[in-house]
């Protein structure tokens, strides 16, 4: 068992949830509840990663932060290393990649909240912010929690975007998912087999909760 | 009293087309009342602060709310009004008490749960403050609604269609609440609805509306048996309503001429001699009788008739009729339960009505101008 991948797997999981727990939230009411022309596009190219191959969203991100573009330059002199085949390169590659599984069903849950239901609050004086304290988020986050319970699972799972961006470097950007095909190409199968069992159970375990959770979600409110 | 009344002026083109002004004195409940489509909850939301009109003003007391002309459009938090929905839109995971806590916002935190206290107490629910919305029956939710609405200490009170959702046994109840409430909260009330029963027992004033426009506004009484105009009458579901010709002006009584037989009305200044006029009259002004059916026709506004059919109700008897002569006029009344048992009266009895003159209301024809000479 590789635990410094699988502890990088797991840290690369909860970063990504840190940073798309408010993105899922208020680009998910965002697209809940505006209306606008155009609002199609923006929700299809939000969903691109579902059915993109890994390798093409790895492809753009290399060709446009890495070492030789302008971005990985600005990137390289303020920090003083490369964005790609590194750990921040992997975050961002796993964030772009899971913006659906964030998004999706938190702008679902936020939809079945009935539109009365946020004008009674409105009326009642509170201010939106209050709103979305206090009627909205309490209402929508077994949707919110789902998109960020798929959005872990979806991260432990994930392979080509990671080998593109991040290449294998242990510690740095070397996830279990990669340390399985490793362990495979040395034929080292015994210690692929305990890892594979491993993400096995726990994508079990998530996707079990996911189901539950969903359960919930979709039952229109009020 | 005047200086806390509610004025709304609204006008636009579309999707909802609105064109009316109208204004609620504090301690009045005004019925908004009008088939679908009319803009009924489109006033309410406007008043709220959740649709904004092309062209509108509203403002209570000296606050101006919304003033397009000036850019002035309050959000609704900042609106001082209380706004019951036509399914409560109760806040689902929170309990009765907690609903209305949450509109309580103005007052210091400690002293809201007592407050939500009192004001479910206020509307009989007192001991259910642990429940939530689902644990609710329809009659215990509208007050949990009415009860949240109140709790912002609002300078309007807007109810929209608010007894729709319960059965018939609660709305009786709610409607002597509704009146009880008007009279503890003396503020402008406004309350949509499409039943006309409903507006006259709630309301002291009434505003008929169509398609955005305000056909007639007074006392509920005077909009249902002294519309306006025909369209009004059809609105209002008067069903006699028919055609006629000014004979006479004769001391306190209009006399008119309808295809051959004379009626005698409550004098109408109006319209002069010669004039060709509707006018209508209400089932309940209408008598039956069979035993004086020698003076049938011989006599202004008795004329002899057939029972086309009788139908049942609950409280009542809705009879129509049909007169002889050529034109075979239909006439709708209703009568006690009891009448026809009685009597003995079924489909196909021959009886004499008797037209009330203090019933037969006199209108403007459709088609004619208000001063048409004929």
């Amino acid at each position: 068992m590789d635990w410094v991948a699988f502890s990088l797997s797991i840290k690369l999981g909860l970063v990504t949830v840190a940073v798309l727990l408010p993105v899922g939230v208020f680009v998910g009411r965002w697209l809940a509840y505006a209306r606008f022309s155009g609002k199609g596009f923006v929700e299809a190219a939000l969903a691109l990663p579902l059915v993109l191959p890994p390798t093409v969203v790895g492809y753009y991100l290399l060709v446009s932060v890495g070492g030789a573009t302008p971005i990985g330059q600005v990137w390289a002199a303020t920090f003083g290393h490369n964005l790609v085949f590194s750990f921040e390169g992997l975050v961002l590659a796993s964030v772009i990649v899971n913006l659906p599984f964030a998004i999706q069903p938190a702008q679902r849950a936020f939809e079945a909240i009935a539109p009365e239901i946020r004008e009674a609050a409105a009326v009642s004086g509170l201010s939106p912010w209050s709103v979305l304290r206090r009627i909205e988020l309490p209402l929508a986050w077994q949707g919110i929690l789902m998109g960020l319970v798929l959005t872990f699972a979806h991260t432990l799972g994930e392979f080509g975007v990671v080998l593109m961006v991040g290449g294998s470097i242990p510690g740095e950007t070397k996830t279990v998912a990669i340390a399985i095909y490793d362990r495979v190409q040395a034929f080292d199968t015994a210690s692929a087999g305990i890892m594979a069992a491993t993400l096995l159970v726990m994508s079990l375990a998530t996707l079990g909760l996911i189901y539950r959770l969903s359960s919930q979600v979709g039952r229109r409110h009020g | 009293m005047a200086d806390d009344a509610l004025t709304v002026t609204l006008q636009q083109k579309g999707p909802i087309p609105l064109d009316l002004t109208l204004s609620c004195a504090a301690g009045d409940v005004l019925a908004l009342v009008g088939p679908s489509g009319s803009g009924k909850s489109t006033i309410l939301r406007s008043i709220a602060g959740l649709y904004r009109p092309e062209v509108g003003r509203v403002s209570v007391g000296a606050a101006t709310w919304l003033d397009t002309s000036r850019r002035i459009d309050w959000p609704p938090y900042r609106r001082r009004v209380g706004l019951v929905f036509q399914n409560y839109a109760l806040f689902p995971h929170m309990t009765a008490l907690a609903n209305v806590a949450a509109a309580l916002g103005h007052l210091p935190r400690q002293e809201r749960s007592r407050r939500a206290g009192e004001l479910l107490e206020l509307v009989h629910l007192g001991d259910l403050h642990g429940r939530r919305p689902a644990e609710l029956s329809g009659g215990q939710q509208q007050r949990v609604a009415v009860a949240r609405a109140l709790a912002r200490d609002p300078d309007v009170l807007l109810l929209d269609e608010p007894f729709s959702a319960v059965d018939r046994v609660t709305r009786q109840r709610l409607y002597g609440e509704l009146r009880e409430l008007s009279r503890a909260f003396p503020i402008p009330i406004l309350v949509v609805t499409h039943d006309f029963d409903e507006a006259a027992r709630v309301a002291n004033r009434m505003c008929l509306l169509d398609r955005g426009r305000i056909l007639q506004t007074g006392t509920p009484r005077d909009v249902l048996a002294r519309p306006s105009s025909v369209q009004a009458a059809r609105l209002v579901d008067l069903r006699n309503v028919f055609e006629a010709r000014i004979l006479s002006q004769d001391g306190p009584l209009t006399i008119l001429d309808w295809n051959g037989r004379t009626l005698q009305a409550t004098r109408s200044e109006a319209h002069q001699a010669g004039a060709k006029v509707a006018w209508a009259i209400a089932g309940t002004q209408v008598l039956l009788s069979r035993t004086d059916l020698d003076q049938a026709d011989s006599q202004p506004n008795r004329f002899s008739a057939t029972i086309r059919d009788l139908v049942h109700l609950s409280e009542s008897l809705a009879v129509t009729v049909v007169l002889d002569g050529p034109d075979a006029p239909v006439l709708s009344m209703t009568l006690p339960a009891h009448y026809a048992r009685r009597t003995g009266l079924g489909p196909g009895s021959v009886v004499t009505v008797a037209l009330m003159p203090e019933g037969i209301h006199v209108m403007t024809a459709e088609g004619e101008g208000p001063s048409d000479r004929g």
